[in-house]
């Protein structure tokens, strides 16, 4: 004890010509890294404390820093890598469970960089989505098995609840509490505009919230954080959450130190308390119970609005999303082993879990397999990074995706892995006011439309070069990918060919 | 309805001013997000009754289930009988909001685990084994647990520790006995002379030295 062992992994590099000692770097960082001098009128940093969040180096008006990779090293080893000396330190230091956010960020396949779309040539021409009418709309809950018609042989509307989106992404769940209120009125106003959906994540919904019910997805988990019936009933959608791809398998933990003020309001539990979410729901032990809370669910809104279940993908992911498509939920979410959180333990986020791609693949064939795939919707998320992404997420199966860690890049997140320290120099991961306001709803939920109308003129375009028109047409539609550099196995779980076959 | 035979979600949702009262044994999930309203049952009741309920009261002249006053915020549950595995998980009192669950018989396992709050009473009336069974409050890091009874509890988690009531603690709930007493024509102060043990959590933040920052 005493002596550090560890070596700051960044180090902060200042070019002294250009810096002119304005001390914006001081000030914007709340971990404490920049120090002004005044004997020596001079900057100094300790590089121990800087996460590379790049917030100075954003800030920095005349280019003076930059954030670089200390490059110290233990003896080059491929079996214990530097990471890992670190981290079994780091353990023998304090004897904790060591405590990451954000997705996995470990070297595993990312079989989206590995699947190739096709296009059309000479035959069967490609639309030009300037010109010619494109549907990006899609539409999410569970699909009549028969048409029914009345004794005059009228249909029947028998279409359950559903939800009405103008393109397949939504805002996956990210709690108040987990980021800060204007993170999301950023997502709230942007989901809005955009015609999508947001998600409140498990932290219930604050007050002024409400008038977004039209653009909100409602979660309920096992805390039950914020629950009521005003609650379920003031959303478009309810979502049950009984796993995350960050960390399948256990609960949540969201620290006492973030449960102040609006939070502790929103929550409805005291400032100051933890906020435990159980691993599982204590209610539900079966496919049976489940069902149950759908329909209490249900029962409580007035069968009218869709309940998604979400999971994390796991190894029997197929078996589980069967059961879920036969329990009444309208809608499986399916969260990857990539997907972020604002607090997971290291070892769950990057040891458990599956990709993706995988499960999606595999989930939408057993259901079609099964003849249940119009009982429910398909949402997938844990690592959507671009249009392409959800270009072949649709193609693989999924009716929609969600986004959670490209939100909020869009906000500012520069992916520094630190939202547990609840410092969050963006103003995303944090409740203190004086970070908090520095993200401005105005400009956070311009950027989150941005991105989004960016990402929806690229899909046309994608889908226009394959000839297809619409979401609908692209959706299961694996003859428009290709594997490349893919083992007979994984094509087969994928259900696509090899490029050049 | 007065007659019911396992109906499920029955009173579910039901608000302030609005009553229902039932014979025969209501199905699951009863009076689910209870928001005020007031349900009596002449009989048993089967599992996840008052499932995070958030006002209200619920009375129940027989035993329930299992998941009992799932995750409740608030409002009152009265059962004359015993409860089954897991009552009170999750229960939170949250500002004036403060759940209480009294049971006139003995508890399974799991009784009030991972408890943020509110108050459980167990009379242990009729009760020939341990008033609560094994694992009681697992978790704990809110609210009280009361049981009436002659020794300590035996082998509870390290996130709980037991005192023998005092004349304050027992204030704490008289009111909820006297009504208990009252819905189910006990005397009050006969169960309130007895001997109490308090189950609380050891802190109300048991999770805080578990984590490294990685």
């Amino acid at each position: 004890m005493g002596i550090n062992w560890i070596y700051p992994e960044h180090e902060v590099v200042r070019n002294r010509d250009r810096c002119i000692n304005c001390r914006v770097c001081e000030r914007q960082c709340a971990n404490e890294v920049h120090e002004y001098l005044s004997e020596h009128d001079k900057m100094v940093c300790d590089d121990a404390k800087c996460v590379n969040c790049h917030r100075c180096v954003s800030l920095c008006p005349t280019r003076a820093l930059k954030i670089i990779p200390s490059g110290n090293t233990y003896r080059p080893n491929s079996n214990w890598t530097n990471r890992t000396i670190n981290e079994l330190y780091r353990q023998a230091d304090t004897g904790g469970v060591l405590l990451s956010s954000m997705g996995c960020p470990q070297r595993y396949p990312v079989y989206f960089e590995k699947i190739l779309l096709n296009a059309s040539q000479v035959t069967n021409p490609s639309i030009d989505p300037l010109r010619e009418p494109m549907e990006s709309k899609v539409s999410l809950g569970a699909r009549p098995r028969d048409i029914q018609r009345d004794e005059n042989g009228r249909m029947i509307n028998n279409l359950p609840p559903q939800i009405s989106l103008s393109m397949p992404v939504m805002f996956s769940a990210m709690s108040y509490g987990s980021i800060s209120y204007n993170a999301h009125e950023s997502l709230a106003r942007a989901a809005q505009e955009l015609g999508i959906l947001y998600n409140t994540g498990e932290g219930g919904l604050h007050e002024d919230f409400y008038e977004y019910g039209a653009n909100t997805i409602v979660q309920v988990a096992s805390g039950r954080f914020g629950v009521h019936s005003a609650y379920l009933n003031s959303g478009a959608a309810i979502e049950i959450k009984m796993g995350q791809g960050a960390k399948p398998g256990i609960g949540g933990h969201l620290p006492g130190t973030k449960i102040v003020g609006d939070i502790s309001r929103t929550r409805m539990i005291p400032e100051g308390s933890d906020a435990i979410s159980p691993a599982p729901h204590h209610d539900i032990y079966s496919i049976e119970d489940l069902r149950q809370l759908v329909y209490s669910l249900k029962t409580v809104t007035g069968h009218k609005k869709p309940v998604i279940v979400k999971i994390a993908a796991v190894h029997n992911v197929t078996a589980i999303a069967s059961g879920i498509a036969r329990s009444g939920a309208d809608i499986i979410a399916i969260d990857g082993f990539r997907g972020g959180s604002g607090a997971t333990p290291t070892r769950i986020r990057d040891n458990v879990g599956i990709p993706i791609e995988l499960a999606l693949a595999s989930v939408d064939q057993r259901l079609r397999d099964e003849g249940i795939r119009d009982n429910v919707s398909i949402i997938v998320g844990g690592s959507i990074r671009s249009s392409a992404d959800v270009v072949k997420a649709v193609a693989l199966g999924a009716d929609c995706v969600y986004i959670g860690t490209s939100a909020l890049m869009a906000l500012g997140c520069h992916l520094c892995r630190s939202c547990h320290a609840g410092k969050c120099n963006w103003g995303i991961a944090t409740q203190e006011p004086q970070l908090t306001r520095r993200l401005n709803p105005d400009i956070g939920h311009r950027r989150l439309v941005n991105l989004m109308n960016a990402w929806r003129h690229e899909i046309k375009e994608m889908m226009g070069g394959m000839g297809i028109n619409s979401i609908e047409s692209l959706k299961g539609n694996r003859s428009m990918l290709r594997g490349i550099g893919l083992n007979e196995k994984e094509l087969e779980i994928l259900g696509i060919r090899h490029a050049g076959e | 309805m007065t007659t019911c035979c396992g109906e499920r979600f029955l009173g579910a949702g039901l608000k302030t001013g609005e009553t229902l009262h039932l014979s025969g044994t209501p199905g699951n999930a009863m009076g689910a997000y209870l928001d005020g309203g007031e349900i009596t049952v002449q009989g048993n009741v089967q599992d996840a009754v008052g499932d995070t309920m958030n006002h209200g009261t619920i009375i129940v002249h027989g035993s329930a289930g299992d998941a009992l006053g799932y995750a409740m915020r608030g409002g009152e549950i009265y059962v004359r009988g015993s409860a089954g595995y897991r009552a009170g998980i999750h229960m939170k009192e949250y500002e004036s909001q403060k759940p209480v669950l009294v049971i006139g018989g003995g508890a399974g396992s799991f009784l009030g685990e991972y408890m943020a709050g509110g108050l459980i009473v167990v009379l242990s009336m009729d009760c020939a084994d341990s008033p609560a069974g094994n694992f009681t409050g697992t978790g704990m890091h809110g609210g009280k647990i009361f049981i009436r009874a002659q020794q300590p509890l035996e082998h509870l988690p390290a996130q709980v520790s037991q005192h023998a009531a005092t004349p304050e603690d027992l204030q704490e709930i008289a009111a909820y006995v006297t009504q208990f007493a009252q819905h189910f024509s006990f005397d009050a102060n006969e169960l309130l002379q007895s001997q109490f043990y308090v189950l609380c959590p050891n802190a109300t933040n048991p999770y805080h030295q578990l984590y490294v920052a990685n």
